[in-house]
């Protein structure tokens, strides 16, 4: 204890002598939650025993010259609802050091990586999921020419923190990606209107083989490739990942290889965009611990081929995620904003945007293949193979009208058709849920700081919960604070007595890079997702604080 | 390794208080990015002579996106009298990715837009939540930041812009 306290001030001294220009750069951030629940046996909300919960963390990240360092602290005391119910306790999240220079990254202890478009490793965070799955290890990233990028990652991913400290996954992750933008190396190439990035990757695990039973692979090897086209305002990218036998919980423990493919198809201008995406997905869950499910210790990432959406009902109620056993996924994307010219008052473009998405089963093919036989095959899965089993499928369009500099109206509609007996959302339903969802969203700046938001929000469906309908209003003086209350009524429900308004009030005050928020309310259980990953959080009625601040 | 790592903030918050006390201020830090065309760009080499805006936002945050489009109005007045740019940050992961330049022309923005999948920027500039932005003077200093966006925060931007373009 005493010879660190030494060596810091001894640091601290020197640091002085060097003087201001070589001190460095310090930024970070911190965030607190504190709730305080009540029991509401009415949407199922129960106290925890503890009454209170606080997590909170904070960054520190120190940058001088080529050299960088950082660190997170964690505490979860215990942590709040929604959260992995294993995390506890008060410790360090992540630390690593580093040095850079225009053509070497190299960084020991832990880092975020990903590799193409992360379907074969990905390592990230979000904190307000609770999802970390950070390899602490060894990364060094190399630029020799122009044009050129080399990464190659060792370490041990973070699978859970508990008792204050950060548990590592069972296995190993390992392995490295390389980049190649021809138009770098190749100049001429410029002239004829191309540009062409290639990249490849290999990722491997390796995990003891545990199991009297099985003879289970230890190192699971996994590779592939991906190109991007650009020609003109044209955008063309794909990536084709293949995965070794696998057994895993996941998949019932067979030894079928695995495959993710994406491919999208873009074009855009001023004014005007589109994207087509396409993906395939079989047997592709990847993760350090063949015996973990959830969100836990995935080493790639599987993204979901549709719109993220931002309004509460459309948002909470039917989200979809990745199936990481196996989909057939399309999404179509356009935007068009009728140019202000064209327009009658001709003050403001009108931005009108459509999507659709859609998701199917994969073709399992068993003829010929006999599943108890010593492969441990099972089907024969391909590419783009679908079945005719729909599992999502999503049409929505929105149109913006600006009156003039105070008033704007938005109008959205949504028709969700989602299956839950294969991507489970409620318990409520079986077989395919349809929800039609229109909203309504309506700004009036009163003044030059004073704003008030008002969302009508409606869902109609016949199964689960019956009905909803949404009221959202949001008053704000800038640039300091914020008032906001929002109330979803279940006026459907098939049972009387859970026809429930769910009322929910927030205060929030804001200061530069400092943000304070009080809520008090009932929340229903719902789906709580950040990019297509979703945690379940449960009812809750209550006080919820909140602080953040970056520096 | 855990002694080190407490070394580490030690020393982290040792500088930070010294700064401090000297003034220092806080420099934009080096990440490398792509933009929308693919190519790579450095974070604290943005080019730009003045000063410059950085927003982060993503194609799912709706009070990001009222932000930029506000801006976007009077975006050319905006920088014919200060010379400010505008570098938005995406923070759009691989699912929704495709949708920023989509999103970006379909609406006609004029900003530098910079591509940070998987959140090695946000995360080196101390972004909690989305939308998040920072004024930067034409040295790579940052002089304001804000959280959140409420209608009329376009202003008080403004006026701090307004503040470096006359020194």
């Amino acid at each position: 204890m005493r010879n660190w306290i030494i060596g810091i001030a001894a640091l601290s001294g020197s640091l002085n002598a060097l003087g201001q220009s070589s001190l460095g750069s310090i930024t970070g951030n911190m965030e607190a939650t504190f709730q305080y629940l009540n029991n509401d046996s009415l949407i199922g909300a129960t106290q925890p025993t503890e009454k209170g919960l606080l997590n909170s963390y904070m960054n520190v990240f120190y940058t001088n010259g080529h050299f960088k360092a950082g660190a997170r602290v964690e505490s979860y005391l215990p942590r709040i609802q929604g959260y992995p119910n294993r995390f506890d306790g008060t410790g360090i999240g992540m630390r690593y050091v580093g040095y850079t220079n225009d053509y070497v990254d190299v960084t020991l202890g832990n880092f975020y990586e990903q590799f193409g478009s992360g379907m074969i490793f990905r390592a990230y965070e979000d904190r307000s999921l609770g999802y970390d799955n950070t390899v602490d290890g060894a990364r060094l990233i190399l630029r020799p020419y122009k044009g050129v990028q080399l990464k190659g990652i060792y370490g041990i991913q973070r699978y859970s923190f508990e008792g204050g400290r950060v548990v590592g996954a069972a296995g190993i992750t390992r392995g490295f990606d390389g980049e190649l933008h021809l138009n770098s190396l190749l100049p001429r190439l410029d002239s004829s209107g191309f540009d062409i990035t290639l990249g490849g990757s290999f990722v491997s695990k390796y995990q003891k083989d545990d199991r009297e039973d099985l003879v289970l692979p230890e190192n699971v090897g996994s590779y592939g490739g991906r190109f991007q086209v650009r020609y003109k305002k044209f955008d063309l990218k794909a990536e084709y990942i293949h995965k070794e036998n696998d057994p895993s919980v996941d998949n019932g423990f067979i030894y079928n290889p695995g495959h993710a493919a994406l491919i999208n198809f873009g074009y855009s201008r001023k004014g005007f965009g589109f994207a087509l995406s396409a993906k395939s997905v079989d047997n592709m869950s990847y993760r350090a611990d063949r015996d973990k499910e959830l969100q836990d210790a995935f080493i790639n990432y599987l993204p979901a081929l549709n719109k993220t959406h931002s309004y509460n009902l459309v948002a909470t109620l039917y989200p979809y995620a990745t199936r990481p056993v196996g989909e057939i996924a399309y999404q179509a994307e356009v935007l068009y904003t009728i140019a202000k010219e064209k327009t009658r008052r001709g003050k403001y473009g009108i931005p009108i945007n459509v999507n659709f998405s859609t998701a199917y089963m994969p073709m399992q093919h068993t003829s010929g293949i006999n599943p108890a036989d010593s492969s441990g095959i099972t089907y024969i899965g391909r590419p783009f193979d679908m079945s005719d089993s729909l599992m999502w499928r999503d049409i929505n369009a929105n149109i913006s009208y600006k009156f003039n500099k105070s008033l704007s109206v938005t109008l959205a509609y949504y028709n969700i058709t989602l299956n839950n007996d294969v991507s489970r959302v409620t318990e409520d339903a079986v077989g395919l849920i349809n929800a039609n969802i229109a909203v309504a969203e309506i700004g009036w700046k009163i003044n030059k700081k004073h704003n008030l938001r008002t969302e009508l929000q409606a869902l109609f469906v016949e199964k689960d919960k019956g009905n909803w309908a949404t009221v959202v209003l949001e008053y704000t003086i800038s640039p300091g604070w914020f008032f906001g209350l929002i109330d979803q009524y279940n006026y459907g429900n098939h049972n009387p007595d859970h026809r429930l308004h769910h009322v929910y009030g927030s205060i929030g005050w804001i200061k530069d890079a400092t943000r304070l928020t009080i809520n008090y309310g009932r929340q229903r259980a719902g789906l709580f997702c950040v990019g297509g990953v979703c945690r379940v959080v449960p009812a809750s009625n209550g006080l919820t604080l909140s602080f953040t601040q970056s520096f | 390794m855990k002694k080190i790592a407490l070394l580490f903030i030690g020393l982290a918050l040792t500088t930070l208080s010294i700064a401090q006390e000297e003034g220092s201020v806080k420099q934009l830090p080096e990440v490398t990015l792509k933009d929308m065309d693919g190519k790579t760009v450095k974070t604290n080499k943005l080019g730009f002579e003045g000063p410059v805006v950085i927003s982060f936002w993503a194609t799912w945050c709706a009070p990001c996106k009222r932000e930029l489009n506000t801006i976007h109005e009077t975006y050319e007045d905006w920088q014919a009298e200060t010379g400010v740019n505008i570098v938005a940050i995406s923070i759009d992961d691989q699912k929704t990715m495709d949708q920023v330049p989509v999103y970006v022309n379909g609406k006609g923005w004029d900003y530098l837009v910079l591509m940070d999948p998987n959140g090695d920027f946000k995360r080196a500039m101390g972004v909690n939540n989305v939308p998040h932005t920072f004024l930067v003077d034409a040295a790579g200093n940052i002089v304001y930041s804000h959280n959140s966006y409420a209608p009329g925060d376009e202003e008080k931007l403004y006026e701090e812009i307004k503040k470096l373009a006359k020194k």
